[in-house]
């Protein structure tokens, strides 16, 4: 170990470290003044940015291969640091709204996005479930946060953390039947060890299957969605806009570097089964997000289904003259979903009354009699969220379906665009509730949630209409590093 | 004469088998809880014994990983156990259904 391994590791020691001393920090700020807390959580995201800009192009291996930095990891880890500043301006007025303001709430958020940070850089699988745990446990406690003043929350928690745990024992019985089939737990040695013949192909393959099982769980694609409604509706609003991007970013990470760079041969073999669960999420996402009444179950069937999108991007990497296109149409998508995805979330928290009420969609009638600005905002998110275009949800399909028609799979390029036709309906039923009836929505207006709300709807309008810059840097990082 | 890895294998293997099916089985909480960490001490047996077969250290040293966060996860679950029991006197996972739809 040298202090260049360190250095490679920074942005999660940084975040880390912060969180830790931010904890005692919290000790010291009176409750009146969490806003403080909240401020340094954002500077120490802030600061750990520093390192990950500064050495953007460099590719590095670090501690043995166990932690690597490429393209793919500084771009992801640029995303997840920009989601965890935006959910702490998402949850400062919530918080206060609730009525559960503790300084807790920061550093808990923190630690989750040092799990993130350290996932995009996870090379070796040890680290995979360390920093799936290190992303998920402070997210079960969070989901809980309002449990004194909301059973719901609570409840949230609790299936969280079941389903959560549950996953986990699947990815560790994963990892170590990928040890035993190939000495080895580290993501490149994998490789190379499966280049050269394995004895075992059974034992890699049963591995390979309980670790998808097991981020399928995390990042929610169908069969193992069920938790997801339930815990994105009964956790605090501003906790499920974290989870909805960075829990499903960080599994995508993970599930991309591992199908990719440890054992594409095996996703080959498992092929069929990708695109079935790929398919499945997409139909069953976007079906069952009609029949929902209250909008954070519609948006977590939303996630789903979006899900599902960048889970076509398993399948495609297979081919290796695909797989950079693919890995960069994920990334790119992945920053679009979190854009759109984080100001549809703003939207809702604005609504979202002080007694937990205000989320029916019903309750969004009149919006765009009363506050067109907050309206506009919504009908550009949702149309992103669909697909439609100058948005910048557009771009990031358009790239998706054409890996997935490269890649030959022009049955499943059929079910996306299909589903993402039917998902017009519930997205435009938003709209036309907004636009076509007449209520009195009570809308919360704060200085940081609109700063948010300008941010994400700037980011998605602008994106779509120039999404050159960004998708150049995607397609960059399949270049170093992570592509072989 | 030293045992064959394969046994401690399929040992490992019906643990685990019999982890899942108790979190999918059984209603009460703390019972989840245990077959989750009968899952991952399977995973723990599986290591030692890869660990023992390759003669290496890494399956030895992931297990204590294992333990730590599983350890973790116990406090964490535990404690919401303990705070969905004071509200609503059960712990029976049928009961803890008032999100759906």
């Amino acid at each position: 170990m040298t202090t260049a391994d360190l250095n490679v590791a920074l942005p999660f020691i940084i975040v880390a470290a912060w969180a830790c001393i931010l904890l005692v920090i919290d000790l010291f700020i009176p409750a009146d003044r969490k806003g403080l807390t909240a401020l340094l959580a954002v500077a120490g995201m802030g600061f750990a940015s520093i390192p990950v800009l500064l050495r953007f192009e460099e590719s590095n291996r670090a501690f043995n291969g166990m932690i690597v930095q490429d393209g793919f990891s500084s771009f992801l880890q640029l995303l997840l640091l920009g989601v965890g500043v935006i959910s702490v301006a998402l949850a400062y007025d919530y918080l206060q709204r609730r009525k559960i303001v503790k300084g807790e709430y920061y550093t808990l958020l923190l630690f989750s996005v040092s799990g993130m940070v350290l996932m995009a850089q996870a090379g070796d699988l040890i680290i995979v479930f360390l920093a799936l745990e290190l992303l998920s446990v402070p997210l079960y406690v969070l989901s809980g946060f309002a449990a004194k003043s909301n059973p719901e929350s609570e409840e949230a928690a609790m299936k969280y953390f079941l389903l959560g745990a549950f996953a986990s024992g699947f990815i560790v019985y994963g990892i170590a039947l990928v040890y035993g089939a190939t000495g080895t737990t580290e993501i490149e040695a994998i490789h190379n060890v499966l280049i050269s013949g394995v004895s075992n192909l059974g034992l890699l393959t049963v591995g390979a299957v309980l670790i998808l099982v097991g981020l399928g769980f995390k990042v929610a694609v169908v069969p193992f969605h069920m938790w997801t409604p339930d815990v994105y509706d009964g956790a605090p609003s501003s906790v499920t806009a974290l989870m909805s991007v960075g829990a499903k970013a960080g599994g995508f990470a993970a599930l991309l570097r591992l199908f990719l760079a440890g054992f594409p041969e095996i996703a080959a073999n498992l092929a069929p089964i990708l695109v079935g669960v790929a398919a499945l999420t997409l139909i069953w996402g976007n079906i069952a997000a009609i029949a929902q009444q209250n909008i954070k179950r519609m948006m977590a069937y939303s996630s789903i289904s979006h899900a599902g999108y960048i889970f076509m991007m398993l399948p495609a990497i297979v081919d290796s003259d695909i797989a950079p296109d693919a890995i960069s149409a994920a990334l790119f998508y992945l920053f679009v979903y979190a854009v759109s995805n984080l100001g549809a979330w703003g939207v809702i928290l604005a609504l979202e009354r002080a007694d937990g009420g205000g989320l029916s969609i019903d309750d969004y009638a009149g919006l765009g009699e009363r506050n067109p600005g907050l309206a506009l905002a919504m009908a550009l998110f949702m149309l992103s969220l669909i697909g439609v275009p100058p948005t910048a949800g557009f771009i990031g399909k358009f790239f998706l379906f054409r890996v997935v028609l490269d890649a030959n799979m022009i049955g499943l390029a059929l079910v996306g665009v299909i589903t993402s036709l039917i998902s017009a309906y519930y997205y435009l039923r938003v709209v036309v509730v907004m636009y076509m009836r007449s209520g009195d929505p009570q809308v919360r207006s704060e200085r940081w949630l609109n700063a948010t709300l300008w941010l994400t709807a700037l980011g998605t309008f602008l994106l779509g209409i120039f999404p050159g810059p960004l998708l150049n840097l995607a397609s960059r990082t399949g270049l170093f590093g992570l592509v072989p | 004469m030293t045992i064959p890895t394969n046994y401690f294998l399929a040992l490992s293997g019906v643990l685990f088998i019999l982890g899942v099916l108790g979190v999918l089985i059984r209603r009460n909480s703390i019972v989840i809880l245990m077959s989750i960490e009968l899952m991952l001490n399977s995973a723990n047996l599986a290591f030692i014994a890869f660990a023992r077969a390759f003669e290496a250290h890494t399956g030895q040293v992931l297990v204590f990983f294992v333990i730590a966060v599983g350890a973790a996860e116990v406090a964490i679950g535990l404690s919401m156990i303990v705070s969905i029991y004071r509200s609503r006197g059960n712990i029976d996972i049928d009961q803890i259904s008032q999100l759906k739809g």
